[in-house]
């Protein structure tokens, strides 16, 4: 009795890194949004440039420059690793999914060329340096906030909370806007789009290059939490980010009509994935090893359930007709 | 308006599934021609449309519009001239978007995509008339999701699109064929309205002989990558069903009653 007690009070009080750590990912994830449902793209450039995100951020914190700057430079390293995949997938044709995992492989050998930029060689993890840098957010801040020792504000859930809502007013103003249109008509409808004068091309670039800058940011604020970047850190980042948009999807759809609604859900959805492998690992003890297997267990479940349901509306079938009619 | 210039097109050359669709193909539309095409199954009228739309480039010849040599445009920025309806009603809309916001997209074909709102106030007023003149209710639905709506109505919307932003050309694909005959019919008479608004230069693929010989002041019929008939003014207009089924026959060298089964 006393031991479940005891499992309960830690699981209640990692609640809030808890938090912290899913609207992180919530980034990602909405990042990802982007790619999967709005331009119906299988984008799987994200494991890696999560990683980049992480490394460029660290890396610079590291050689001095100021946080912000770390990571604005993090979001546009992201944006260059999607237009990699955005370039051989639009201008060299290769299958979406395939060039994501070309860029992805790729970028391991980059990742480790970045974390290693001060010292001129490829390592594999970097640790922010403990003086003079300040992270936007640390698990450290977790009780420093609250005992006073470091500003409310800097409270991660709060911190995170805020930015989460900044970057899906932004999403949500771009999508409205003509280009944002136009990037989700290419992904509704090719033919539709094309006929209607809208370069798919570009618009999947920019689509990669958005998605694959959020993530990035997203990177370097998990980075920062952790207080390093990793070579390994996105690994599995595009089962969660997936994880979270289903879970944001199959709880909401129904309540949630608005497109920045709709992104707030992928970020719940996040939250409440951090929410559930905390509690399996906390109140039932397992193992941590075991937490990729369940992830892909659970991700497969959850994309299965709504094919059987018929709950779900069916996605329409895409048309793989090349002629425009036929 | 539209110059097509001795066009050819060959699917899958040097294999054994090489097949010729277009062998020369020539036509000339002044501004304002309705004109309608019919053809057998496999004639080339798809692929005529599909050449000048675009979506295939020609192997040979070269194709004009209002003397804009735009062979060698890619399908997106011709899209800036042409208007286009297609027979899979599924392909003309996108179906997550709502019906105003796919007015919008099509009201700024053409046009470079800023960072402006994709839709305004101003512009909802204006789509509200239009959709008036199809007559479809579609007026009080404008923010719902064309998915949503049944073949028909996506279809006469794709209509109103393609003319929304004045087109040099609309290009319908057996734009009525997926429909059941009283939309079918619907839709050909919003087709009339739209085009004669506009005075519209306008290419219509139909398998219905008795659309191809109501609608529009000339028809073309294609056999075998050519266009074997060509007929307009006077003749256009006394043209029946049977006269054009003996025509079929002369050009395709057969006497078979099966050319109607050919024509639809
Ligand atoms: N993308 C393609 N690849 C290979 N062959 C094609 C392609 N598109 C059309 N064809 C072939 O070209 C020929 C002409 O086809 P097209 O679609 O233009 O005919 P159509 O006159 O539109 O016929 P229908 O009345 O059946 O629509 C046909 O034999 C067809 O099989
Ligand atoms: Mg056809």
């Amino acid at each position: 009795m006393a031991v479940l007690l005891e499992r309960f009070l830690n699981f209640g009080n990692s609640l809030p890194g808890v938090l912290s750590q899913g609207l992180i990912w919530g980034i990602m994830a909405i990042g990802l949004y982007i790619t999967y449902k709005i331009l119906e793209l299988s984008d799987l450039t994200v494991d890696g440039s999560f990683c980049t995100g992480g490394a460029v951020c660290i890396v610079m914190m590291a050689m001095g420059q100021p946080t912000w700057l770390a990571m604005v430079c993090a979001f546009l390293a992201g944006m260059v690793a999607g237009s990699i995949t955005g370039f051989l997938h639009t201008v060299c044709k290769i299958p979406a999914i395939l060039s994501g995992i070309l860029t992805q492989l790729g970028l391991w050998t980059i990742n480790m060329f970045i974390m290693g930029l001060k010292q001129g060689e490829l390592i594999s993890t970097l640790t922010i340096p403990a003086r003079n840098s300040k992270p936007l957010v640390s698990a450290m801040f977790l009780t420093k906030a609250l005992d006073g020792s470091k500003p409310l504000y800097l409270y991660p859930p709060l911190t995170m909370g805020v930015a989460t809502v900044l970057i899906i007013a932004v999403l949500y103003w771009f999508f409205g806007t003509e280009r944002g249109c136009s990037i989700r008509a290419t992904g509704a409808n090719e033919h539709m789009a094309r006929a209607q004068g809208i370069n798919t091309g570009v618009n999947k670039m920019i689509g990669l290059m958005l998605a694959n800058g959020l993530v990035a940011l997203s990177g370097s604020l998990f980075a920062q939490y952790n207080g390093n970047a990793e070579i390994n850190m996105g690994r599995g980042a595009i089962v969660i980010g997936l994880a979270a948009i289903i879970i944001g999807d199959v709880l909401f759809s129904k309540l949630f009509k608005n497109f920045a609604l709709k992104l707030l859900a992928v970020s719940i959805g996040a939250i409440i994935y951090y929410v559930v492998i905390q509690a399996v690992l906390t109140l039932l003890k397992v193992d941590s090893q075991y937490l990729k297997l369940m992830s892909a267990a659970i991700v497969a479940i959850f994309l299965t359930v709504p094919n059987f349901s018929g709950k779900h509306p069916k996605k329409h079938k895409k048309q793989e007709v090349p002629a425009c009619s036929k | 308006m539209l110059q097509i210039k001795d066009i050819y097109k060959t699917f899958n050359a040097g294999t054994i599934n090489e097949k010729r669709a277009l062998q020369g193909v020539s036509l000339h539309l002044k501004p304002g021609d309705f004109v309608t095409v019919i053809g057998g199954n496999g004639a080339g009228k798809s692929t005529l449309m599909n050449t000048v739309s675009g979506a295939y480039p020609v192997d040979e010849g070269k194709i004009l519009i209002d003397g804009v040599d735009v062979t060698h445009l890619p399908e997106y920025k011709r899209a800036k001239f042409i208007g286009r309806v297609f027979q899979d009603p599924m392909m003309g809309t996108a179906a997550t978007m709502q019906i105003e916001e796919n007015m919008a997209l099509a009201a700024r074909r053409g046009k470079i995509r800023t960072l402006l709102p994709g839709i305004t106030n101003k512009e909802r007023k204006f789509y509200k008339e239009q959709l008036k003149i199809l007559d479809l209710g579609l007026e009080d639905r404008l923010t719902a999701k064309v998915g949503l709506l049944s073949g028909g109505q996506r279809q006469a919307l794709t209509l109103l699109m393609a003319a929304l932003q004045k087109p040099k050309l609309l290009l319908l694909d057996e734009h009525t064929a997926a429909l059941d005959p009283k939309t079918a019919a619907k839709v050909l008479d919003a087709t009339q309205r739209i085009v004669d608004k506009d005075n519209l230069t306008t290419l219509m693929i139909t398998h219905n002989m008795r659309d191809a010989i109501a609608y529009g002041n000339r028809l073309i019929m294609m056999y075998d990558g050519r266009v074997v008939v060509d007929v307009s003014g006077e003749e256009k207009k006394n043209l029946t069903v049977e006269r054009l089924l003996n025509l079929f026959s002369e050009v395709s060298g057969s006497d078979e009653a099966d050319d109607k089964l050919l024509l639809g």
